[in-house]
């Protein structure tokens, strides 16, 4: 596991005693899950109590991180004995979870249908089955919703969430209230409407008639089955998604960012902490990934450097190993140190 | 190190490529120097940019794309996705309604049933690539498609709607992107990854998925940023011997400055290096032999333009016995 070199300011650690929802965002491939999962290790290790990290992890890379298979939806602690293995003794307690997006979309729908006959028909209905499982951006929805849920119950101190790779790092933000805005959008009745009246209105007639000949009537009564179903549990979904966008700005989240520092992520990294304190959010903290260590910054160093390429010959000459093996061995070396030293530098720029 | 078995059977004869793979591995970079080959084969390449972040023109170095392909060099062409612009043109073509700027209602409606019919907003992305082919405006289409989770959902978005809608018009047009997207002869996918454990992890899975979720096939797996082999064993002995304190001593003594940093940074190199070539020989021993496996060595320079995007294609060039 790559252990995140730490901030030197503040640290992360002081930021986690005081926080109850640390949620690491961030362009993809900065290493998201790891910090995540090192952040938790970290907190579980040094403070007390109960402490989760959450994932929607499609392609289960908080298990990778964590070195175990077989977490799941529910919650798993992580023994003590694994701590022990590795050597270190938590003063608190670690649980996992990754969210199975089709599983936590079902007992949503459970929770919300208002009877039977309609949570089994929503359950059933084939449009509801491929937003749950393939709508991209379910997945930033239900991170969100489970988020909520887990912290409502107050079973846990601190909450560490990995966010969902998405087209962009913000979505997962505005996840609840795209899902709010949708289902009060008014288009949602002209959907509905005509195939629950069959009357179509004047003003849907024309919307109407593209979208039969091109999508055909049977999936739009599908589509308009769906969404007469949904509108009974509107209330709550609206309501949720609200308490939810609350929670978010509320002082006890913290938002930490991570980032490599080459150039493309590190643009979005700005970007996204920026938008985090338009909205009005806490950065807690940026966490800067992989970095190469500062020896390599050294101008003094990259003077030693290219003087051993320069005259690798006369070196080896004065060692008491084999001239003709070493020559060309301290000129690789200098080279590889002028390679690295030359991204390094790109890098604190 | 590997190369695979003879040279891939045409990865440019082939008519559409997707180039998928974790964030930040490079995606972008190797769609781009994918399309520049082409071009160098003779083929009029279009490069299409799913994400809209700018990011494929950036590497020919051209100004902002657009939905409409631009001329970036000779025999390459960029666009950029937009799936309201793709709707607007399929319902122009195709049922021959004219739609001229944003009427608010469409461009609501739009987004509407987008985020309602999950796969609307994908069959329009891939409808409008599919189309490209069909109709033969380029003969190669590359495509810098989104990250691993997401091209799946792209891919299986015709056969999707196949099962959703089983009559109407659109039904009719799924059939022939199907076809196009299940040919392996013409159609395939190219995920890009870099020697580390979880793109490694994400790059094997991904190869399943599409196996198991799509009818599209992976055609060759790109990995980049491979670190060169810095010594032989017999030199990783004599290394260790320059690393005691007498020899590095006597080494700062020549060159009158310290030379403990530079050793310990040929130290680290190799060792990044080790821990690397450990997630290649897991991506070698999972990846099916059948699938050439092309390294793209880390490039030093700055990334991005059209001078790294050349040095890639050089590269690639190389491992394709171009």
């Amino acid at each position: 596991m790559t252990i995140p070199s730490p901030p030197p300011r503040p640290s992360l650690d002081r930021l986690l005693a005081s926080k109850e929802i640390a949620i690491t965002c961030g362009p993809g491939g900065v290493g998201k899950t790891t910090v995540a999962a090192a952040t938790a290790v970290m907190a579980a290790c040094h403070h007390g109590g109960k402490v989760l990290v959450l994932t929607v992890d499609p392609a289960r890379r908080l298990a990778d991180a964590l070195g175990l298979a077989g977490i799941g939806n529910a919650e798993r602690r992580i023994l003590p004995e694994w701590f022990k293995e590795a050597g270190v003794t938590p003063r608190g307690e670690l649980w996992a979870a990754m969210l199975d997006t089709q599983a936590s979309w079902d007992a949503l729908i459970e929770r919300h249908a208002p009877d039977v006959r309609t949570r089994e028909e929503i359950l059933r209905n084939p449009l509801y089955r491929n937003i749950s499982g393939r709508f991209v951006q379910s997945h930033d929805y239900i991170a969100m919703e489970r988020l909520f849920e887990i912290h409502s119950t107050g079973a846990y101190d601190l909450i560490v969430v990995d966010t969902p790779p998405s087209r962009h790092a913000l979505d997962f933000l505005d996840a609840p209230r795209r899902m709010a805005e949708f289902f009060s959008s008014r288009l949602l009745r002209w959907l509905i409407v005509p195939y629950r009246s069959r009357v179509i209105t004047m003003a849907s007639r024309p919307f109407q008639q593209v979208a039969d000949r091109v999508l055909g009537t049977q999936f739009l009564t599908d589509i308009s089955e769906f969404f007469i179903l949904f509108q009974s549990m509107h209330a709550g979904f609206i309501e949720r998604a609200e308490a939810v966008v609350r929670l978010l700005g509320e002082r006890r989240t913290t938002f930490v960012v991570v980032s490599t520092l080459e150039s493309t992520p590190l643009a979005e990294a700005e970007l996204f902490s920026e938008e985090l304190l338009r909205r009005h959010l806490h950065l807690g903290a940026v966490v800067l990934n992989r970095t190469l260590p500062d020896y390599l910054r050294d101008p003094e160093a990259l003077a030693t450097a290219s003087a051993l390429e320069n005259r690798a010959e006369e070196v080896a000459t004065r060692l008491d190993t084999d001239p003709a093996l070493t020559a060309p061995l301290l000129r690789e070396v200098a080279e590889s140190f002028i390679n690295f030293s030359l991204v390094a530098r790109r890098e604190a720029e | 190190m590997t190369q695979a078995s003879g040279a891939p059977v045409g990865l440019f004869q082939r008519e559409l490529l997707f180039v998928t793979g974790k964030g930040g591995v490079g995606k972008t970079t190797i769609a781009a120097a994918l399309a520049q080959l082409g071009a160098e084969q003779g083929k009029r390449v279009l490069a299409c940019d799913i994400d809209a972040t700018g990011g494929l023109g950036a590497m020919f170095e051209s100004g902002p794309t657009r939905f409409t392909p631009s001329q970036v060099a000779p025999g390459i062409w960029v666009m950029s996705m937009d799936s309201e612009a793709s709707l607007r043109e399929y319902l122009k073509v195709n049922l021959r309604i004219p739609v001229t700027g944003r009427i608010g209602p469409l461009a609501r409606a739009f987004d509407f049933v987008a985020t309602a019919a999950p796969g609307v907003r994908e069959i329009l992305t891939v409808g409008k690539l599919c189309w490209e082919v069909r109709e033969r405006h380029f003969d190669l289409v590359v495509v810098d498609a989104p990250a691993s989770g997401h091209v799946v959902g792209q891919l299986s978005a015709p056969q999707a709607i196949n099962d959703l809608v089983k009559v109407g018009q659109i039904r009719s047009q799924t059939d022939w992107m199907i076809e196009i997207l299940s040919n392996p002869e013409r159609t395939g996918v190219v995920p890009v990854t870099t020697p580390e454990e979880m793109p490694v992890s994400e790059t094997l899975e991904l190869t399943d998925r599409i196996a198991a979720e799509t009818s599209a096939s992976v055609v060759a797996v790109v990995v980049n940023r491979v670190l060169p082999e810095l010594f032989t064993t017999r030199e990783e002995e004599v290394f260790e011997q320059l690393r005691t304190p007498s020899r590095t001593a006597a080494i700062s003594a020549v060159l009158g400055g310290d030379a403990s940093p530079v050793l310990e940074a040929a130290r680290l190199a190799v060792s990044m290096r080790r821990a690397r070539a450990l997630h290649l020989q897991r991506l070698e021993a999972r990846l099916d032999p059948a699938v050439p496996m092309l390294l793209v060595p880390y490039l030093f320079t700055r990334v991005g333009g059209l001078r790294s995007t050349r040095q890639v294609a050089s590269a690639l060039a190389d491992e394709l016995g171009l």
